[in-house]
């Protein structure tokens, strides 16, 4: 087809050349306009983003040593920060007492008139942060001589007075860090095989996809949780976190590869790539100058999509005491021990990391789906 | 066809004594994100009972949503929001009395008796306008259940003789089958037998044929025109092939962007085409006389966007006949520009 | 329709076979054999075990003959009925399988019904009523139910009833009937403890059903052929359910045989959250203690489960569409 068409007198590659320009920026705009205007996925998109601010300042976010163990602190309830003592700026808390009652439950009691001062930017726990050691907090307590780790509990403690706030922050990073990699592996997976998929069509396609519906019908959580009870317990945690991520990318991968090659087969037979081919571009211009840019909002959304799953499923399985174990800090390792209904009744906020899954896997959600229909300017 | 030029014509737009359907004013907007578009705005016409009405007009003038007004199925964002569309019944005759069917409940039972009963309407694409789910029969006999008081066994003949009129082979076998097996042509078939099965005295032909081949196009025409001496019903029938009114209709009416341009009788239509617009469409059609390699005529430029409507008179930024300071300013009415036809252009009213 | 049929069979089959072989897989991914656990569990309850057992042991399970050789000894004692001994439960897998089995599927057919029951219905509505009020806050709460993992939506919804009401919504029977045998009562008891469970397990359901019909819908209404059965006289509410909701139907059917999986993922999650007496949290424990043939037992006839489940809704499918069946043939 490209053979065939005539020279022109002109160089039809600069024609071309501007005219791919325009239509590139175009369709950029074209879906970033179309995102701006969906205003929940915009929303979504800085909720998102607050959360990897949270991967990468973690430390300096919390305020005590999320390993700090003291049976003293069990089950403290969340004590809020205030802004003022009565009209007067004042950053402090209340110091919390607390004592068995005749059940021999730990009850707290908020004392007010005993406040400690608090300040920005405090001096606490010593951590790395890019190999630098660093012990800047953005919240602490003014006077040096008491630890953060007694005395500030906004979202309370757990069951061995660990600060549920920090662990939280740590958690964050653990489980969004989980997700990332296990994006990397499946879009390299998803791509490599939709693309090929697409791409030679045919037998091949028909093997890769009639896998990738044995794979979709097979129940998930029994597979993952069968996989991640073979690791030996005694892995280290940083061995555990790779194989727990490849775990939870093994599955996601099959909605990528179908995106994919779902596009490549409808991109192969879209007017304009079939006007850039009789006007004589190359093929591998066509695929990279017209096909990719429109490719790569779907790929994002997919994977958008596919972050909120593996976030979902790292949590499901350390929840239930099969993926990632203590001491690493993730959502679902903190909500394992939030297993039990009257633990709950005991200290509900130790759902709080509930909550941010919740929040974390709507936003992707949103998200997604916002990219999703913005990447389709002619579509609904 | 002879086409007869009663007395009455040269009174079109105000008489309706013998018209089964007369449409008043229609105004059907589309509320869209972007804008209004104004579909239809302010289209007349009137259908004389056992008379053929043609309305032509390009893509996009508004003639399939006029048909769609008429029986209030107007797709949302859509909405009829002016007009009158005056219908005279069966017993109406002899009283003089006639039904503004825009003043019914959409959806409410008085509607949807005449729907399909008395006003029946066919479409393009017979392929896509059967539930492909449903077998053909189920289907015709849906309307027969609807409009008329038979038992089964006598809703399951009237069918198959229908299907049997409209020429379709082995009729009982038919009736179960899916309308996957049907062709195109077959289909158009099936679905006249299914719109007229019921006895309307209206019969709404939105493009019947256009989407068949030649062969089968005359077929369907021919067939059209038969049944409806037998019927002695009234059929209105949109299309954009003039070629095709010529052979069918009584009356033209022709539509530019909503509104009506031109409307007479079918002889003086063609004799002496009085709008610039229905001149322009008249030379697009290929004849055999013309040269064989001459590039057929064309109308310059395209049909505006409906929210870009352009000042003055719709047709101006592509007329031959252009008045610079008129057509572009004012809007032309509707009006008397002979002894039967009527013409909205300047042409023939500021000179 | 035969060749469809025959088709479809052989998909199911060689899926069937992949899942057996991906079980044996994970069965045998821990380290060490069943006999060495095996061994490990009797030192523990203080039984020892002699070196000529355990090898007579190792031959009887056919442990030092090759690895397919082990699969093919393992998948065809399955399908005779033969599922091996659990040492968590120190009975037959089968028998630890029989106990909680009809829990386990009334659990699962329940969540299916109640999307029915629900999803679609909401799912016409939204669709009909496109932008209004109602369509919003069904849109959302469809978000809601997508993005919000089960077992949060059981935790929290066990405090709540626990922290307002003091009912302790764990287990499948009151304490009454634990043990009793089944009467009107337990079988009501039962039902009562089902519904929170069964809603809980639904909500992902439900609200992808909604999505999917609502989008089909959608899509459906715009098609001539409802413009044809309009234009015949045909009252609104009896248009959309014959011809759109039919066509959007189709897909619903086939989302059921997707749903499969996440129901049987969801029950394992949910009956460990909620203390459910079903073959999730047996599961469970067997993954948790090493367990291998129950948990492989568990794996592989879930995995079964809904292939032939897919396998059913296909014919379902074809049933019900002419199209589908064209194609075929």
């Amino acid at each position: 087809m490209v053979a065939n068409t005539p020279a022109r007198t002109n160089d039809p590659v600069d024609e071309i050349e501007t005219s791919s320009e325009v239509q590139v920026m175009s369709q950029r705009q074209l879906i970033w306009r179309r995102f701006k205007r969906h205003r929940l996925a915009m929303i979504a998109s800085i909720i998102v983003a607050l959360f990897y601010v949270v991967v990468v300042f973690a430390d300096f976010l919390a305020t005590s040593d999320p390993q700090d163990i003291e049976a003293a602190r069990q089950y403290t309830p969340p004590q809020w920060v205030r802004f003022f003592d009565g009209i007067k700026p004042d950053l402090h808390t209340c110091s919390m007492t607390g004592k068995r009652d005749e059940f021999l439950r730990k009850v707290y009691e908020r004392d007010c008139d005993r406040k400690i001062d608090l300040r920005l930017f405090a001096r606490g726990y010593e951590y790395k942060f890019l190999g630098i050691k660093l012990d800047w907090h953005l919240l602490g307590v003014s006077d040096p001589s008491i630890r953060a780790e007694d005395t500030i509990f906004i979202l309370g403690t757990d069951v061995q007075g660990r600060d549920v706030y920090s662990r939280l922050m740590r958690g964050t990073r653990l489980s969004l860090l989980i997700g990332l990699f296990g994006i990397v592996v499946s879009l390299f997976m998803g791509t490599m095989l939709g693309a090929i998929s697409g791409f030679y069509g045919g037998i091949v396609d028909n093997l890769i996809q009639r896998s990738i519906e044995i794979i979709r019908s097979i129940p998930t959580v029994p597979l993952y949780l069968g996989l991640a009870a073979a690791f030996p317990a005694d892995w280290s945690v940083e061995r555990r976190f790779f194989a727990i991520t490849i775990v939870v990318s093994l599955f996601a991968w099959t909605e990528l590869a179908r995106v994919v090659r779902g596009r490549f087969l409808a991109m192969r037979q879209e007017d304009f790539v079939t006007a850039a081919l009789v006007s004589g571009a190359s093929r591998r211009r066509i695929i990279f100058r017209h096909m990719l840019p429109s490719f790569y909002s779907h790929i994002i959304a997919a994977s958008t999509l596919a972050l909120a799953f593996m976030i979902i499923n790292e949590t499901v399985l350390s929840f239930l005491g099969l993926g990632l174990l203590p001491p690493a800090i993730s959502y679902g390792t903190m909500l394992f021990t939030a297993q039990n209904i009257q633990t709950i009744a005991l200290a509900p906020w130790l759902l709080t990391p509930g909550i941010f899954v919740v929040i974390l896997v709507l936003s992707l959600n949103f998200m997604g789906d916002g990219i999703r229909d913005a990447a389709d300017p002619y579509g609904s | 066809m002879t086409a007869e030029t009663p007395t009455q014509a040269n009174r079109l737009a105000s008489n309706t004594d013998d018209a089964v359907l007369s449409v008043r004013g229609l105004q059907t907007h589309f509320f869209t994100d972007e804008g209004v578009v104004k579909a239809v705005d302010g289209v007349d016409f009137n259908l004389k009972s056992g008379e053929t009405l043609g309305i032509v007009g390009e893509s996009g003038c508004g003639k399939s949503i006029t048909a769609k007004s008429i029986l209030q199925i107007v797709e949302a964002p859509g909405r009829v929001v002016d007009g009158q569309i005056l219908y005279r019944g069966e017993g109406d005759e002899a009283t003089g009395k006639s039904t503004d069917l825009l003043q019914l409940k959409p959806n409410g039972s008085e509607i949807r008796a005449i729907r399909g009963g008395e006003i029946s309407m066919i479409f393009q694409e017979p392929m896509t306008s059967f539930s492909s789910l449903h077998t053909f029969g189920n289907q015709i006999l849906e309307a027969l259940r609807l409009h008329t008081d038979l038992d089964k066994s006598e809703m399951f003949e009237v069918a198959v003789d229908w299907l049997d009129r409209v020429g379709i082979p082995n009729p009982k076998q038919r009736m179960l089958e899916y309308p996957y097996r049907f062709s195109g042509g077959q289909l158009q078939r099936a679905m006249i037998a299914m719109a007229l099965c019921t006895n309307p005295r209206v019969l709404i032909a939105d493009e019947p044929t256009t989407a068949l081949d030649v062969t089968t196009q005359a077929q369907i025409l021919e067939l059209l025109m038969q049944l409806k001496e037998e019927n002695n019903m009234a059929i209105i029938f949109i299309t954009h092939d003039l070629g095709v009114i010529a052979e069918i209709a009584d009356d033209v009416t022709v539509m530019y962007l909503g509104k009506v341009v031109e409307s007479g009788p079918i002889m003086s239509f063609f004799d002496n085409t009085r709008h610039p617009y229905s001149r322009a469409l008249l030379t697009s059609i290929p004849s055999m006389y013309t040269e064989s390699r001459a590039r057929l005529p064309s109308i310059t430029g395209s049909i505006p966007h409906p929210q870009n409507r352009p000042s003055g008179c719709p047709f101006h930024p592509r007329c031959e006949s252009f008045i610079d300071g008129v057509c572009d300013v004012n809007e032309p009415m509707l009006s008397k520009v002979s002894e039967d036809q009527q013409a909205s252009c300047f042409l023939y009213t500021e000179t | 329709m035969f060749i469809f049929i025959l088709r479809r069979a052989i998909y199911a089959i060689i899926a069937m076979w992949a899942v057996s072989i991906i079980s044996f897989v994970i069965i045998n991914l821990p380290a060490g054999d069943y006999v060495t656990t095996y061994i490990a569990t009797q030192i523990a309850t203080g039984n020892l075990i002699l070196a000529e057992e355990a090898e007579g042991l190792r031959e009887l399970y056919g442990l030092n003959s090759p690895i397919y050789v082990q699969y093919w000894k393992w998948i065809s004692n399955i399908l005779v009925g033969n599922l091996g001994y659990s040492f968590e439960f120190t009975q037959p897998v089968r028998e630890v399988v029989q106990l909680n089995l009809l829990n386990t599927l009334l659990l699962g057919l329940g969540a299916i019904l109640f999307i029915w029951i629900v999803g679609v219905p909401i799912g016409i509505y939204s669709a009909v009523k496109q932008y209004s009020p109602g369509d919003y806050i069904v849109t959302f709460f469809g978000f809601l139910g997508l993005g919000i993992p089960d077992f949060l939506i059981a935790l929290v919804v066990a405090y709540l009833l626990l922290d307002l009401t003091g009912f302790l919504a764990t287990g499948l029977f009151s304490a009454e009937y634990l043990s009793a045998g089944w009467s009107f009562g337990k079988a009501w008891d039962l039902a009562k403890h089902m519904i929170l469970p069964v809603i809980i397990l639904g909500t992902a359901g439900t609200a992808t059903l909604i999505r999917i019909t609502r989008a089909n819908l959608l899509d459906e209404l715009k098609k001539p052929y409802v413009t044809t059965a309009r234009a015949k006289g045909v009252s609104e509410f009896k248009l959309v359910m014959k011809y759109p909701v039919r066509y959007a139907l189709n897909p619903v059917i086939s989302l059921t045989a997707y749903i499969l999986p996440f129901i049987i993922s969801g029950s394992v999650v949910l009956s460990t959250v909620l203390d459910l007496p079903t073959l999730g949290r047996d599961f469970l424990r067997a993954l948790l203690a090493q367990d291998i043939y129950l948990s492989g037992a568990i794996i592989l006839g879930a995995g079964w489960l809904t292939i032939v489940g897919t396998f059913f809704s296909d014919l379902l499918l074809a049933w019900i569409d002419p199209r589908i069946r064209l194609e075929e043939e």
